[in-house]
């Protein structure tokens, strides 16, 4: 306040300086980590530690039936804690089977985004590369791609290949490679005649080394924000084959595979389907979120 | 064709590190005039010749537009010339359409320093990574800490401080993004620098400290290198030789003392007229009109319309450069010997100058 250091008001300077910094460390704190964000990403955490032990959590077999329980509704709707979640038509505990089903959609969700990252990322880069025939050769694949309805695609590949875990994983990779390819070309393309691209490879840098090392990371946030996009829709799309009965096979559980046999009994049990239900939809809008929240975190001019 | 490392004798004045001859680009453009306009030629570097011996300079003045970037782009390889020969320590230089193992090695040899310090960074990397980039890319079996290293001895070399190490580019000042450019262009100590307009972007204050650091870093390591500038003064300090472009040609060439004490060419004259010199209450003189469009040409001397001398024959006949005794000029009205040519540029020899209004 005064340009003169007052001796007396010293003891004062400090009480109200650290008032001050404290009430502007916490709007800091909740403008880097937004509670919207912290409360998905506790959610992706918590998926995450499922996934890990899922055996080890769940408090019974997923598998195990008990026929005299059959039906039991959750706690809240006349259950008791011995099944929180209450148990299926077969008396098998709904939270062991909750459980298991997020490790197996999880898993699969987040290997098929991966397989198509990296199909797509790589064929983006080769036609932003090579341009011309290759380009126009990756262009109609990306277009024939989109032009025909995924779930058309999947149902006549289990169809004819038969179905297993593996199969049916790299068949969902083959999901939004064609969004993310023509994102990370035009990228591509808008990149390598900015200043940075130009100036690595008047360097004497590898294509490798532009591309990977400085026009990804360059990118990445986009593409983040995409795969972000991909990640649920890889989720929804599990679970609606397997609601089909197309997709992962009973005995094996997945979300979608719980919500298709749950809806025979949507009157009398509805817990059994709503339980995974719930499940698809946070866990969708969670990896929304935090893709969002990542892009911006990313990007080291706005930190 | 044997190795450049080898074939070129390493006696300086034999072998130019640089040697250029009738190098031209070309760029089809279409007139205006929508579908229907016609196809037209863009004459950016339309046949120059030039040498450049180790170590030495070469500024490149001219305006806006007369192909002084395109010919630092041709000179380095970047771009494929549409007509000419480039020899680079004597060998020619590999076609740049491929961007091939040749030509990437190439690079090593000849850097550029670029006039957006910003654009040519990558903004998601620290300064000593990008510093560090070049052995990386060109020694890739040097260890990762001695890299580090060296890219630390060329920050401390371009005047930036150790701590600044992790920094991003947009966490520094203009200058100081230059004086990264310049520590990742001189990481594998190059031949050939080319610098196209390396302090314009950057405020007259630290302007002189680019240059002053460009000049101390030639001197400790000896590369030849291609200076491009419109700013005359800067040129005057860095260049050994100016050469002054006009629409894709050299219209002149000399030492930088004497070329712009007594400018030949009317193009020169008019350039050292529009250099401001505090004190100096006289009349300039002023180009009139614009320059040409570069598709469509003058015929003969490219500069007969603006040029205040013009007689008829400027404007059937194209002058050659004339070389004479270290100064070059192409126009028809210069006199035979540069040597006795007058002492001011206030009275020049053809000197019937339009005052500016």
């Amino acid at each position: 306040m005064s340009a003169i250091p007052d001796p007396t008001s010293e003891p004062t300077s400090p009480a109200s300086g650290s008032v001050f910094t404290a009430k502007a460390g916490a709007r800091a704190f909740f403008e880097a980590w937004p509670p919207m964000v912290l409360i998905a990403l506790a959610w992706i955490a918590l998926c995450l530690v499922v996934v890990a032990f899922a055996p080890q959590i769940a408090p019974y077999d997923f598998l195990a039936l008990d026929l005299r329980a059959r039906l039991i509704p959750p706690v809240g709707m006349g259950g008791d804690w011995a099944h929180p979640l209450g148990t299926d038509e077969l008396g098998r505990d709904v939270l062991s089977r909750l459980i298991q089903s997020v490790r197996v959609s999880m898993v699969i969700a987040f290997l098929s985004t991966l397989i198509a990252a990296t199909l797509g990322v790589s064929l983006g880069f080769l036609a932003a590369w090579f341009r011309g025939r290759v380009e126009q050769a990756i262009l109609m694949l990306i277009d024939a791609q989109a032009a025909m309805p995924f779930m058309i695609i999947a149902l006549a590949a289990l169809a004819f290949l038969g179905n297993s875990l593996t199969l049916f994983t790299i068949l969902l990779g083959f999901h939004g490679w064609e969004r993310i390819a023509r994102i990370s070309r035009g990228l591509a393309i808008a990149a390598q005649e900015q200043g940075y691209a130009a100036a690595v490879r008047d360097l004497g840098a590898s294509p490798w080394r532009i591309y990977f090392r400085h026009i990804l990371p360059n990118i990445a946030s986009t593409l983040i924000v995409s795969m972000s996009l991909n990640f649920p829709e890889v989720i929804l799309l599990e679970s609606g084959l397997s609601f089909l009965g197309l997709g992962v096979q009973p005995p094996l559980t997945s979300l979608g595979n719980m919500v298709g046999y749950g809806r025979d009994y949507i009157q009398s049990a509805p817990w059994i389907m709503l339980a995974p239900a719930a499940a698809i939809v946070i866990t969708t809008l969670a990896i929304s979120v935090i893709g969002d929240w990542l892009r911006d975190r990313f990007d080291p001019t706005l930190r | 064709m044997t190795s450049p490392d080898l074939s070129a004798p390493a006696t300086e004045g034999e072998t130019p590190l640089l040697s250029v001859r009738g190098l031209a680009r070309h760029y089809p453009v279409r007139l205006p005039g929508g579908l229907f306009g016609r196809p037209g030629l863009l004459k950016a570097v339309d046949g120059i010749d030039f040498d450049l011996a180790r170590g030495e300079t070469l500024g490149l003045v001219g305006e806006s537009g007369c192909g002084k970037s395109t010919t630092a782009k041709l000179a380095l390889g970047l771009i494929p010339p549409s007509a000419g020969e480039i020899r680079f320590d004597g060998a020619p230089a590999p076609a740049p359409a491929r961007q091939d193992a040749a030509w990437r090695a190439r690079r090593r040899r000849m850097q550029m320093v670029y006039q957006d310090p910003l654009g040519a960074l990558d903004r998601r990397l620290g300064i000593l990574d990008q510093i560090a980039e070049p052995f990386a890319i060109h020694a890739p079996a040097t260890p990762r800490g001695e890299a580090r290293e060296r890219a630390a001895a060329l920050m401390d070399a371009v005047g930036l401080r150790p701590d600044m190490a992790a920094r991003f580019p947009h966490e520094l000042s203009g200058g100081q993004r230059q004086r990264v450019v310049i520590a990742r262009a001189l990481a594998l100590e190059p031949d050939l620098l080319v610098c196209d307009e390396p302090v314009s972007a950057l405020d007259v204050s630290i302007q002189a400290q680019v240059l002053n650091l460009l000049d101390d870093l030639r001197a400790r390591t000896g590369f030849a290198s291609l200076f491009i500038s419109h700013d005359l003064k800067v040129v005057r300090q860095m260049a050994d030789r100016v050469a002054v472009m006009y629409l894709g040609r050299i219209v002149e060439e000399g030492p930088p003392e004497t070329l712009f004490r007594a400018p030949l060419h009317p193009y020169a004259q008019a350039l050292v007229a529009a250099v401001p010199v505090p004190g100096r209450r006289r009349a300039r003189t002023a180009l009139r009109g614009d320059p040409p469009n570069p598709v469509d040409a003058p015929p003969g001397c490219p500069f007969h319309p603006r040029c205040p001398v013009a007689i008829a024959r400027c404007a059937t006949e194209r002058p050659p450069l004339l070389r004479d005794a270290g100064r070059a000029v192409a126009c028809h009205l210069a006199p035979a010997s540069p040597a006795p040519a007058s002492p001011t540029p206030a009275s020049p020899p053809h000197a019937a100058v339009s005052a500016a209004a």
